[in-house]
C-alpha cells in the first residue's frame, strides 16, 4: 500500500471513532483502565531517562564553556531551556513511543488477529471508538503531564549533578533558572507533547488495527508503528519549531 | 430464519462467493460444509456483517441485512451470537467477565440480574463453579463453551459457529454439536454451523449446504446425505474406507426401517 492508501484509511479510522457510545460507564472504565497503562506504566522509565538528561546537560554544558569571564549560571539556562524547549517533550515522546506504541500495536494485533475484535464489532460494538478512542485520550491527558514531571526531573537532576560534582553551587543554578525565563516555552512544549501523544497512540492504532496474518505480522506491524511514530514525531516537531517559535 | 439470495464476493481477482442462495431455517441446526476455500468462512462472514458482498441480498426474519443502514445492524446484531473458531474469548477478562461482557454493554440490569444470567448460562454449558478462571487457564473444549455462553447469554435469535470443533478431540466434540444443538431447539434460534466435521454433519445436520469453489453444489439433511449420488458430495463426505463402510451401514439400515 501507498502513502496516500495508508493515510486515506487512517483517516477513516479516526472518523469512525466518531460516534455515541454503547455504554459510557464502560468507555470510562476502559479510558481509566488505559490511563492507568499509558500514565502509571511509563512513569519508571520517564523518571530514569529525565533525570539522567538532566545530570548529562549539565555535565556537557559544562565541559563546553570553559571560559571564566561566562557566569556559570549560564548552564542552568541552557539546562533548562533545552529540557524544556527539546529533550522532554521530543525524546521523551520518543522513548514512549517505543513504550506505549509497541504496546498499542501489539494488544490490537493480537485482538484483530485473534478475532477478538470481529467479536466485538458481531455484538453490535463499534470498535474503532471502544478500542481506539479511549487509548487516544488517554495518551492525551497523561502523557503532557508525564513530559511536565520530566521537566522538573531533568531540571532536578541537573541541578543535583552540578552541586554534587562542584561544578555550580545551588544558589548559582537557581538564580540561573529564573534569569530569562520565558513562559512560552512551556506553552510551546506542551502544545509539542499533545501532538506526539495523539501521534504516539493513534499511529501504532492504525497499525494494530489493521494487522492480517498471524504472530509475526503483529511483529511486524508493531516495529513499523514505532519506526513511523518516531519518524511522525521528528516531522511534527520540526513543523511546530518552524510554526511557533 | 435468514434467506441469502445471489452472494456474491470477490477478493482482487479472486471470486470467492459464486452467487451463493440458500435459506437458513428457523428451530434448525444450519450447516455449512465444504472442502478448504470453498467459501463457507467468506460466507458466513458476509451474513453477519464482517464482509460486505459485492451483490446479493441477505435477509433476516423478512427485513434485508445489505440494505440496513449502520444504526439499525447495531440493533440486529444484539440478536446475534456468534461462537468464533479460536473461541475469540478477551484474554484480559475471566471466564465471568466474558460471559458478562454483553450484559454490561447492552443491558441496563443490576449487578445481581447480571450474575444471577452469568451463572444460567454457565450452568447451561456444563461450566459452574468456572467464573473466576482465565482463558489461559481452561482447555480448548471449556473455551468453545465459555464461547458459547457469551454468545448465548443475551438470548440471541440468531447463533453462528465458526467450526466449532476443531481443535478438539472426538469425545468434546460431539458434547459441543450436542450442546449447540439442545441451545437451538431449547430457544428456538437459527443457527448456522460452519463445519467440516463429519461426525457433526451426520449427527446435528437439520438443514446441510454443501459448497464447492465458491457456489452451492447441494443441500438436504443428515438423512438425505446418506442416499446422495451428488459425486461432489460423497467424495468430500465419505473420503475414507471407514466413512464410505459406514455409509453403507447406515444405508442397510434405512432399508431394514422402510421394509
Amino acid at each position: 500500500m501507498n502513502f496516500l492508501a495508508h493515510f486515506g484509511r487512517y483517516i477513516l479510522m479516526l472518523k469512525g471513532m466518531l460516534s455515541k457510545p454503547e455504554n459510557g460507564r464502560l468507555y470510562w472504565k476502559e479510558f481509566m483502565k488505559q490511563c492507568v497503562d499509558i500514565g502509571i506504566g511509563s512513569l519508571g522509565i520517564v523518571v530514569i531517562i529525565s533525570v539522567f538528561m538532566g545530570a548529562v546537560s549539565t555535565l556537557q554544558t559544562a565541559y563546553q564553556i570553559s571560559n571564566p569571564l561566562i557566569s556559570k549560571s549560564i548552564i542552568s539556562q541552557i539546562v533548562r531551556d533545552t529540557v524544556i524547549l527539546e529533550f522532554s517533550p521530543t525524546l521523551v515522546c520518543i522513548v514512549l513511543a517505543g513504550v506505549v506504541g509497541s504496546k498499542i500495536a501489539s494488544e490490537l494485533g493480537n485482538m484483530r488477529v485473534s478475532e477478538q475484535i470481529d467479536a466485538l464489532e458481531i455484538m453490535g460494538i463499534n470498535t474503532k471508538s471502544y478500542l481506539i478512542m479511549p487509548k487516544i485520550a488517554a495518551a492525551i491527558i497523561t502523557i503532557p503531564l508525564l513530559v511536565m514531571l520530566s521537566m522538573a526531573l531533568g531540571i532536578y537532576g541537573g541541578r543535583m549533578t552540578g552541586v554534587f560534582s562542584g561544578i555550580i553551587s545551588a544558589e548559582t543554578f537557581d538564580r540561573g533558572l529564573l534569569d530569562k525565563f520565558i513562559p512560552y516555552n512551556v506553552t510551546f512544549a506542551l502544545m509539542k507533547a499533545y501532538t506526539f501523544a495523539f501521534i504516539i497512540s493513534s499511529v501504532p492504532a492504525y497499525y494494530g488495527y489493521h494487522v492480517k496474518g498471524g504472530a509475526l505480522e503483529i511483529g511486524k506491524s508493531s516495529t513499523t508503528s514505532v519506526v513511523v511514530s518516531c519518524v511522525t514525531i521528528l516531522f511534527a516537531d520540526y513543523i511546530l519549531a518552524a510554526l511557533l517559535l | 430464519m435468514i434467506e441469502f439470495k445471489n452472494i456474491r464476493k470477490s477478493f482482487g481477482q479472486k471470486l470467492v462467493l459464486d452467487g451463493v442462495s440458500h435459506i437458513m431455517e428457523n428451530g434448525k441446526t444450519n450447516l455449512i460444509i465444504g472442502t478448504s476455500g470453498s467459501g463457507k468462512t467468506v460466507l458466513q462472514k458476509c451474513l453477519v456483517g464482517l464482509f460486505e458482498p459485492d451483490e446479493g441480498e441477505i435477509i433476516y426474519d423478512g427485513v434485508s441485512f445489505t440494505e440496513m443502514s449502520e444504526d439499525d445492524r447495531k440493533m440486529l446484531r444484539q440478536q446475534i451470537g456468534m461462537l468464533f473458531q479460536g473461541s475469540a474469548l478477551f484474554d484480559s477478562m475471566n471466564v465471568e467477565q466474558n460471559i458478562r461482557f454483553p450484559l454490561d454493554m447492552f443491558t441496563k440490569d443490576t449487578k445481581a440480574q447480571k450474575n444471577k444470567r452469568v451463572n444460567e448460562v454457565l450452568e447451561r454449558v456444563n461450566l459452574s463453579g468456572s467464573n473466576k478462571k482465565f482463558p489461559s487457564e481452561i482447555s480448548g473444549g471449556m473455551k468453545k463453551r465459555v464461547g458459547i455462553a457469551r454468545a448465548i447469554v443475551l438470548n440471541p435469535k440468531f447463533l453462528f459457529c465458526d467450526e466449532p470443533n476443531s481443535g478438539l478431540d472426538p469425545q468434546t466434540s460431539m458434547l459441543i454439536d450436542k450442546l449447540i444443538y439442545d441451545i437451538t431447539k431449547e430457544f428456538n434460534m437459527t443457527t448456522i454451523i460452519n463445519t467440516h466435521d463429519m461426525n457433526s454433519v451426520m449427527e446435528i445436520g437439520d438443514n446441510i449446504l454443501y459448497m464447492k469453489e465458491g457456489r452451492k453444489e447441494w443441500t438436504g439433511n443428515s438423512k438425505d446425505i446418506i442416499f446422495s449420488d451428488n459425486k461432489s458430495l460423497n467424495q468430500f463426505i465419505f473420503a475414507s474406507e471407514f466413512l464410505k463402510d459406514a455409509k453403507q451401514m447406515r444405508m442397510m439400515e434405512s432399508k431394514r426401517e422402510q421394509k
